[in-house]
């Protein structure tokens, strides 16, 4: 028979034509991600509203790309409390690293808030006001 | 009247739709010959292994990521038996299991990536969305595991961060129910066809004596008709239980090569079915081990747990002062960590042996004597890429 050979490739995308398509339209349609996915991070707080962060440090000495930045507030009597938290999203590679090590659970990763992209790198240097926030919010610095 | 006939200079890339990322290929052609050439490579060098030199050896693991972006599975398995033989520790029989069955779905993964984008190179537009639609199968496996779609960063220094979800053993068997029915199409499309074969055959020959000289390794060389794999020579994880094939072709072309990995493909299938046959219980890291740190529930509970999650996290573990070779058969080929380690909690030197890079230094070889438009279908036999090439 002519063309034996590209007959067989032809029967195999026409076979195709008359199935369904199974793309995913984004925008309109979502698919759901998995419970471990690791996408934006927030800070964990206690039921009563108290955040869960000690400023051990360990986030940012693990962090690879070295991210997170902590300044801890030194209370009058010599005690270490919850400062500054700060988040560089545009940098982090996503690792996962500081969930991992974190022995307080206070630092966490949503699984589901993945739609946080910006028109300026700046806008995606979350501080803690932002952090806290598990929800989807868009930036940190508004200007 | 007679023609005036002279070498000519051109340059293939950087940025060019067929190089699979940014190589510049410098062609010195005769006429539609090529006479010589150069691959020029190094456009996406990020410092890797100077990097691995400033942090410790767990922090390394996302890096390895970024490698062979196409199989980070493989790369983050590869680094890690490294790092487990430098300490001595061996991981947990189910982890190895694990870490078997990913990285086995990661060559599947990578060779549909190849298949797709060698295809597409050569004109195949079609092969490329159904290859593109098995690999999101794939993937789908790897996130809801390891919680990432590219980056997976999911083995551990003796073990793996979490075991496979539920229902993960229902969906890998899935997969590999309609997997061959996929693969059958594939060659239906291309095997026979007639284009497809005077494009490929006779194309990029790369002899048995020349692929040994050059040192090349996976499926270039087993596509020149060396019986050579690393799974079989060096078991890692627990290879030596599995029962597969070597795959070899003796045609040294395009051609040739093509049919190892259509074949790789099938013989990865037949280890995922072993493996989930076989698949033992128990722990998936290593518990009580001085170089991993302990459970979460340990940590929020005890205070040893605690001090010593600390340390390793902060100064790293103390390694024995050695140098150490270590290789896995990666969907590239040998990817191979050369660990000096000092003691200290930080490598003294990492050197990566990229298979890659290696590949791509036989071009030249391959090139001589073919014709301009035979050099895309030789990129897309050698199916490197350069994330692990210039690392």
């Amino acid at each position: 028979m002519l063309f034996k050979d590209l007959r067989k490739g032809l029967a195999v995308t026409i076979g195709y034509l008359f199935r369904r398509p199974v793309t995913v339209q984004y925008p309109t349609e979502k698919l759901i991600p998995p419970e471990r996915s690791r996408w934006r991070h927030y800070l964990g707080v206690f039921p009563e509203g108290k955040i869960r962060c000690i400023d051990c440090g360990l986030c940012e000495r693990v962090c690879p790309p070295k991210v997170i930045k902590i300044i801890p507030e030194i209370r009058e009597d010599g005690t270490k409390a919850s400062g500054e938290y700060e988040i560089d999203l545009g940098r982090c590679m996503y690792c996962g690293f500081c969930v991992e090590v974190c022995p307080e659970l206070a630092i966490l990763m949503s699984s589901d808030n993945y739609e946080f992209s910006e028109y300026n790198r700046d806008r995606l240097i979350y501080q803690k006001e932002a952090l806290l926030q598990s929800g989807s919010l868009s930036g940190g610095n508004d200007e | 009247m007679s023609i005036e006939s002279r070498e000519m200079l051109i340059n293939m890339g950087p940025q060019h739709p067929s190089t699979h990322g940014v190589l510049r290929i410098i062609l010195k052609l005769n006429g539609e010959k090529i006479a010589a050439s150069e691959p020029d490579v190094g456009y996406l060098h990020r410092g890797f292994e100077k990097l691995a030199e400033n942090m410790l050896y767990h922090q390394f693991i996302p890096y390895t990521d970024r490698l062979d972006y196409i199989a980070s599975m493989n790369n983050n398995q590869s680094y890690v038996i490294a790092v487990e033989k430098l300490l001595g520790i061996e991981a947990p029989p189910r982890a190895q299991a694990i870490r078997v069955i990913m990285s086995e779905l990661g060559r599947i993964s990578s060779h549909l990536v190849w298949l797709a984008t060698h295809a597409l190179d050569i004109g195949a537009m079609t092969v490329f969305l159904y290859c593109f639609r098995e690999r999101e199968t794939i993937i789908d496996l790897f996130e809801e595991t390891s919680g990432n779609r590219l980056n997976y960063n999911y083995s551990r220094i003796g073990g793996v961060a979490f075991d496979l979800p539920e229902g993960f053993k229902d969906n890998l068997r899935k997969f590999l129910d309609i997997f061959p029915e996929k693969l059958g199409e594939y060659h239906r499309l291309l095997t026979k066809n007639r284009i497809w074969m005077s494009r490929t055959k006779g194309v990029g020959i790369l002899t048995r004596e020349q692929a040994i000289n050059w040192g090349v390794s996976g499926p270039v060389l087993r596509g020149s008709g060396v019986k050579w794999d690393i799974r079989k020579a060096f078991p890692y994880d627990g290879y030596e239980n599995y029962d597969f094939d070597i795959p070899t072709d003796d045609a040294c072309d395009v051609y040739g090569r093509y049919l190892v990995r259509m074949e790789e493909m099938r013989q990865s299938r037949r280890i995922l079915q072993q493996a989930l046959k076989h698949l033992p219980d128990g722990k998936v890291i290593l518990e009580d081990s001085p170089y991993v740190s302990p459970s979460k529930e340990k940590i929020m509970t005890e205070n040893f747990s605690l001090m010593k999650h600390m340390v390793l996290t902060i100064k790293g573990m103390h390694t024995p002062i050695a140098t150490l070779y270590s290789a896995t058969e990666n969907p590239k080929g040998e990817l191979g960590f050369y660990i000096v380690a000092d003691g200290s909690g930080k490598p003294y030197k990492l050197k990566i042996r990229a298979p890659s890079f290696i590949n791509i230094s036989a071009m030249p070889t391959m090139l001589r004597g073919n014709y301009l438009a035979d050099v895309i279908a030789v990129i897309g036999s050698l199916d490197f890429v350069f994330g692990e090439s210039d690392r």
